[in-house]
């Protein structure tokens, strides 16, 4: 489907390096990256609208690096939208038709079609500046659509929306990506790659970090970096000692604190630890439980999250753990408190630097 | 918040100062003018071809122009080429620079003692003491104003759309028709506005180039010139009245389109 190929290109200070990614038909695949890693400018450059100082772009097999932007099939939807301001919704769905030669019938009917797709035919008569951010969406999903394109581009598509709209977008783009379009979606946020991409990569400093699927990406950060970009919270630096003839691995955070992982693969250097909040349990007091790190702390901020609560405890490094609201309940926890909370060896991940 | 008050009465009492320094010598104009001698200068077949001749050319000045000034403009609010500043500045010399230097910085140009003046002769134009003449005097020192707002109202445009409709199909011709024209339309407007009404009052580079046909604001000098003031005040009366019904009726236009749009 798409292969880009060792594509560089500068832009001021900025410069983005042998970017290579291969997407495949009717994959929906996620580039994740901070703000300013270069993740716009490759999709601009995938649209066509920047020319790369090197490397190749193929779209199925043929060579469309130097491509014109009208002729390469690829449709991209910018984040704000980009919807004409002194068109409405029917006539900023029916640009892409206009330059083509289609007659009136034929065109209305392609757009009711769409509209009805994307569940906004009430919308079709209406000022574009009078539509929510959602509704904006789905009409510049929509204007898109109507060039079927061979691969969509989409620019941060839910950074300016609210929870429940972020939700209705979500499904929307997974029911386009499931009747076989496929998309490259750009993003900073790890939740849109969990919950759309069946490949995921990791873009920074505009290098590409990391590739692969979202198991590969979120089980097994590569680097501190994609550990902090998949919002991990329980991320120290760490000296890890591993000990081959009594089969065991000490790392050593920060207040001389120590914590066991499983030997296995590591080896004896510095890098960093990782323990996903998940996987800490919380108790009021010490139990002989079967992990093998037990550690005492205070709580010092209770926070509520989606999927229940975040309490954050402070024994000279800050850990956070996520339970629910029941065990809250239960343990009758309260910012002050000292809990001790474990973990298991095999739930610490070591990346060494 | 008494401070502040103060305050606003002091800007207030200094802003009606300026608002009397403006409309004081313009009332005064009419007042000293009798109504007889509005009537008669009304009637007046000279003074009604001037004015005439003074509207003509400031629109014919107005409209060639554009032609020429809004692909200049669009190309300096979008691209960042060597020598942007420099243009940018050689554009705004007509405003700095004395009129009737300006005049004569044409004349040199296209007298027919010249060989570019001997060059438009033979291709057909004679500008000196011709409409023409008055035509390119007022686009010379009058472009600037719509260069300058065209080239604001593109910026305005977020490149976004026109990145936005090239992908969606259109050709850069196509995006410039559909997307950005439009869409500085109102600046654009507000600069064929200004620069319609700089051409209109325009004297010291039209004198210069071409004394007669007169235009109104040529008629003026020369009554006031060999008559005295009171043959010239009635002139100059009718004729910002005259302009004063073009630009309300232009900005009714506008706001209206304003509206439409909205």
């Amino acid at each position: 489907m798409l292969n880009v190929e060792k594509i560089s290109k500068s832009l001021g200070k900025f410069q983005l390096k042998d970017i290579e990614i291969e997407v495949g038909k009717d994959d929906y695949f996620v580039l994740l990256g901070p703000s300013g890693a270069g993740k716009s400018l490759t999709l601009e450059i995938i649209a066509g609208l920047q020319k790369p100082d090197s490397g190749k772009i193929f779209l199925n097999g043929l060579d469309i690096t130097r491509e014109s932007i009208q002729k390469r099939k690829i449709g991209i939807v910018f984040q704000n939208h980009a919807l004409f301001p002194h068109f409405n919704v029917y006539e900023n769905i029916a640009y892409p038709l206009n330059t083509q030669k289609i007659k009136h019938d034929k065109k209305k009917n392609i757009i009711y079609k769409l509209a009805e797709q994307l569940e906004i035919v009430p919308l079709l008569k209406r000022n574009v500046n009078s539509l929510s951010a959602g509704e904006k969406q789905r009409v510049a999903l929509a204007r898109v659509l109507t060039l079927k394109p061979h691969l969509l581009l989409l620019d941060e598509p839910l950074a300016s929306l609210d929870v429940m709209l972020k939700s209705d977008i979500r499904t929307l783009l997974r029911k386009l990506n499931k009747a076989g379009q496929t998309i490259i979606h750009v993003t900073h946020d790890y939740e849109d790659a969990v919950t759309l991409a069946n490949k995921i990569a990791i873009i920074n400093n505009g290098i590409i970090e990391h590739c692969g699927t979202p198991q590969d990406i979120f089980l097994k950060p590569k680097s501190s970096f994609i550990a902090k970009l998949t919002g991990i919270k329980n991320f120290f630096p760490a000296t890890i000692i591993v000990d081959d003839t009594n089969n065991t691995a000490i790392a050593t955070i920060s207040n001389n604190i120590k914590i066991k992982l499983a030997p296995t693969e590591y080896k004896t250097g510095k890098g960093w630890i990782i323990v996903r909040s998940e996987d800490i349990v919380i108790a009021n007091e010490y139990y002989e439980f079967s992990s093998n790190n037990q550690l005492k702390g205070k709580i010092i901020e209770i926070l509520n999250t989606v999927p229940g609560l975040e309490i954050i405890i402070d024994n000279g490094c800050k850990w956070a753990a996520l339970i629910t609201h029941e065990s809250a309940l239960r343990l009758q926890l309260y910012e002050g408190k000292e809990v001790w909370f474990s973990f298991k060896s095999v739930a610490v991940s070591f990346i060494p630097e | 918040m008494r401070s502040f008050q103060s305050l606003n009465l002091v800007f207030a009492f200094l802003g009606g100062l300026i608002l009397l320094f403006i409309i004081a010598p313009l009332v005064g104009l009419f007042l000293s003018s009798s109504p007889d001698s509005l009537i008669s200068t009304i009637n007046d077949e000279e003074t009604v071809k001037s004015i005439g001749l003074t509207l003509w050319a400031a629109m014919a000045a107005t409209v060639l122009s554009a032609f020429l000034a809004i692909p200049l403009s669009y190309l300096l609010a979008r691209k960042n080429f060597w020598g942007h500043s420099l243009i940018m500045g050689i554009i705004n010399l007509p405003i700095v620079i004395p009129h009737t230097a300006a005049g004569i910085a044409l004349l040199g140009i296209v007298a027919g003692n010249s060989k570019s003046g001997k060059f438009l002769n033979q291709l057909g134009f004679d500008f000196i003491g011709n409409p023409e003449g008055i035509v390119l005097a007022m686009a010379f020192v009058s472009v600037p104003f719509l260069i300058t707002a065209a080239k604001e109202s593109f910026a305005a445009v977020p490149v976004k759309l026109e990145k936005a409709a090239l992908t969606l199909g259109a050709s850069p011709l196509r995006v410039f028709f559909t997307i950005s024209l439009p869409l500085a339309w109102r600046g654009i407007l507000s600069g064929l506005i200004m620069m319609f009404a700089r051409g209109m009052s325009e004297f010291g580079a039209v004198v210069i180039i071409a004394y007669h046909p007169m235009i109104t604001p040529i008629l003026i000098y020369e009554k006031f010139g060999a008559f005295g003031l009171k043959y010239a005040q009635p002139v100059a009366a009718i004729f910002m009245i005259v302009t004063l019904i073009v630009f309300i009726i232009l900005r009714i236009i506008t706001n209206k389109k304003e509206n439409v749009e909205r």
